[in-house]
C-alpha cells in the first residue's frame, strides 16, 4: 500500500517534471517571441538598392525624416503616398551618389525644416539644442548655491557669538536641561 | 531680495502657463511651405488637353496639349490649385473654385499624380475653373512644390513668386478670411491689373 502510494506519487511528480521539461522551452520561446516587436520597417525596400552600403544609409535616412502627411511617423514607418514617393526619391538620390547633406537639403528645400527629426543647429534651434544643457547647469548651480548657503549658515552662527555669549548660552542650555530633567522625572532624585 | 525670491515659483508658473496656453491655440498640423517667397520651381510639363466628352464608357482622350513651364505664372497673380480625380476633397472644393473663377480670379490647375483621361473627363463633367491645367502624372512638380496631398492651393504673384500655401479645401470661409485678402493685396501690388475683372 505504502509502496503503491509512493510509486503513485513518484509517478505523478515524474509526470509533472516531464511537463515542466516540455513546457519550459515553449515558455522561453513565447517570452522571446514577445520581445520580438522590433520595428518592422527595417525591411522595407532594402533590396532595391544596388549596394549594401547604400541600403544601410537608406535605412538610416528614412528613419531620420518625418512624413509630411502623417506627422508622427518617419518616412520608413509611413505608408502614405507621399512617404512612398519620398522614399523613392531618396533611393534615386542615393543611387546618383548624393551625400547625406545633399539629400537633407533636397528635402528641406521642398518640405521645410519640418521633415527633420533631428533639427539643424542654427539660430532658430539654439534654444532647442541648448536648453537641456542650460537647464542642467541651472539645476547644478541651484544645488551648489543651496549647499553653500547651508554651510555658510552653520559657520555664521558659530562666528557671530562671542566667547562670553557662547558661555552664557551653554549655561542657559544646561539650566533648561536640568529643569526639564526635574520636570519629567520628579522622583528621580529620591530613587537615586 | 528675499521677497523677489518668493515670487520666483509664481513667475515660472505664469511663464509656463502662458507658453502652454499659446501652444494650445496652435495647429500642430500647420506646416508652412518651404517655398514661401520663392519662385515656382522650374518645370516643363504638358497642358492637360481638354475633352468635351463626358461619357466615361468611351476611351478617354489622352492627347496632351502644349508644353507649359514656369513662365505661365508671369504677368498675372494666380492661384495654383493642386487637384486629382482620386482626391475626394477636390470634388468638394470644385464648385467653389468654379465660383471664384467666375469672379475673375486666375486659377492654374496642377493635376497631380492622376490619369490624364480621368482628369479630362472630370473637367468636362464638372466644369473647368482653370485658366490652364498642368498635367503632372508622375508628381515631379508636386514634389518640387512640396505637395504632400491634394487639395493644396498656392498663391503666386505676377513675378511667379509663391506667397502663401493653403492646405486642404478652399471654401467660402478660407477664401474670405485668408486667401482673398492676400490675393487682393498681391493684385494691388502688381502693375496693370487694376482695370480688369
Amino acid at each position: 500500500m505504502t509502496v503503491e502510494q509512493a510509486t503513485g506519487i513518484h509517478h505523478l511528480s515524474a509526470q509533472g517534471f516531464a511537463n515542466k521539461r516540455i513546457f519550459f522551452p515553449i515558455k522561453a520561446f513565447l517570452l522571446l517571441f514577445s520581445l520580438w516587436c522590433l520595428p518592422a520597417w527595417s525591411v522595407i525596400e532594402v533590396d532595391r538598392l544596388s549596394s549594401p552600403e547604400l541600403s544601410a544609409r537608406y535605412q538610416q535616412l528614412v528613419a531620420e525624416y518625418r512624413c509630411p502627411k502623417c506627422q508622427n511617423q518617419n518616412l520608413a514607418e509611413s505608408n502614405s503616398p507621399i512617404s512612398i514617393d519620398l522614399r523613392a526619391e531618396i533611393r534615386r538620390l542615393l543611387e546618383e551618389g548624393a551625400s547625406d547633406a545633399e539629400i537633407s537639403d533636397y528635402l528641406v528645400a521642398r518640405y521645410g525644416e519640418f521633415v527633420l527629426y533631428r533639427p539643424r543647429v542654427q539660430a532658430t534651434t539654439y534654444l532647442l539644442w541648448l536648453a537641456p544643457a542650460a537647464l542642467l547647469l541651472m539645476g547644478l548651480l541651484i544645488v551648489v548655491f543651496i549647499i553653500r548657503r547651508q554651510q555658510r549658515g552653520v559657520s555664521a552662527t558659530q562666528s557671530t557669538l562671542s566667547g562670553e555669549e557662547q558661555a552664557a548660552l551653554q549655561a542657559l542650555l544646561r539650566d533648561t536641561e536640568n529643569r526639564q530633567d526635574k520636570n519629567t522625572h520628579p522622583n528621580k532624585a529620591e530613587v537615586e | 531680495m528675499a521677497r523677489i525670491k518668493l515670487f520666483i515659483p509664481l513667475i515660472i508658473f505664469v511663464v509656463l502657463a502662458g507658453m502652454l496656453y499659446w501652444g494650445l491655440g496652435r495647429d500642430p498640423n500647420a506646416m508652412p511651405s518651404a517655398l514661401i517667397n520663392r519662385p515656382v520651381p522650374a518645370f516643363q510639363l504638358p497642358e492637360l488637353g481638354l475633352s468635351q466628352d463626358t461619357d466615361t464608357t468611351k476611351p478617354a482622350l489622352t492627347e496632351q496639349g502644349e508644353l507649359l513651364d514656369e513662365s505661365l505664372f508671369l504677368g498675372q497673380v494666380s492661384l495654383l490649385n493642386v487637384w486629382a480625380t482620386w482626391c475626394v476633397s477636390c470634388r468638394v472644393e470644385h464648385p467653389y473654385l468654379m465660383d471664384i473663377a467666375e469672379t475673375g480670379v486666375r486659377i492654374i490647375g496642377l493635376n497631380y499624380k492622376d490619369e490624364v483621361g480621368a482628369a479630362q473627363q472630370w473637367l468636362a463633367r464638372y466644369g473647368n475653373p482653370y485658366a490652364q491645367t498642368i498635367s503632372d502624372p508622375s508628381g515631379g512638380l508636386g514634389l518640387d512644390l512640396g505637395v504632400f496631398g491634394a487639395p493644396e492651393t498656392y498663391l503666386v504673384d505676377h513675378l511667379g513668386v509663391i506667397h502663401y500655401k493653403h492646405i486642404g479645401v478652399v471654401d467660402d470661409r478660407v477664401w474670405r478670411t485668408t486667401l482673398q485678402p492676400k490675393y487682393q493685396q498681391l493684385r494691388d501690388a502688381s502693375p496693370g491689373q487694376d482695370n480688369d475683372s
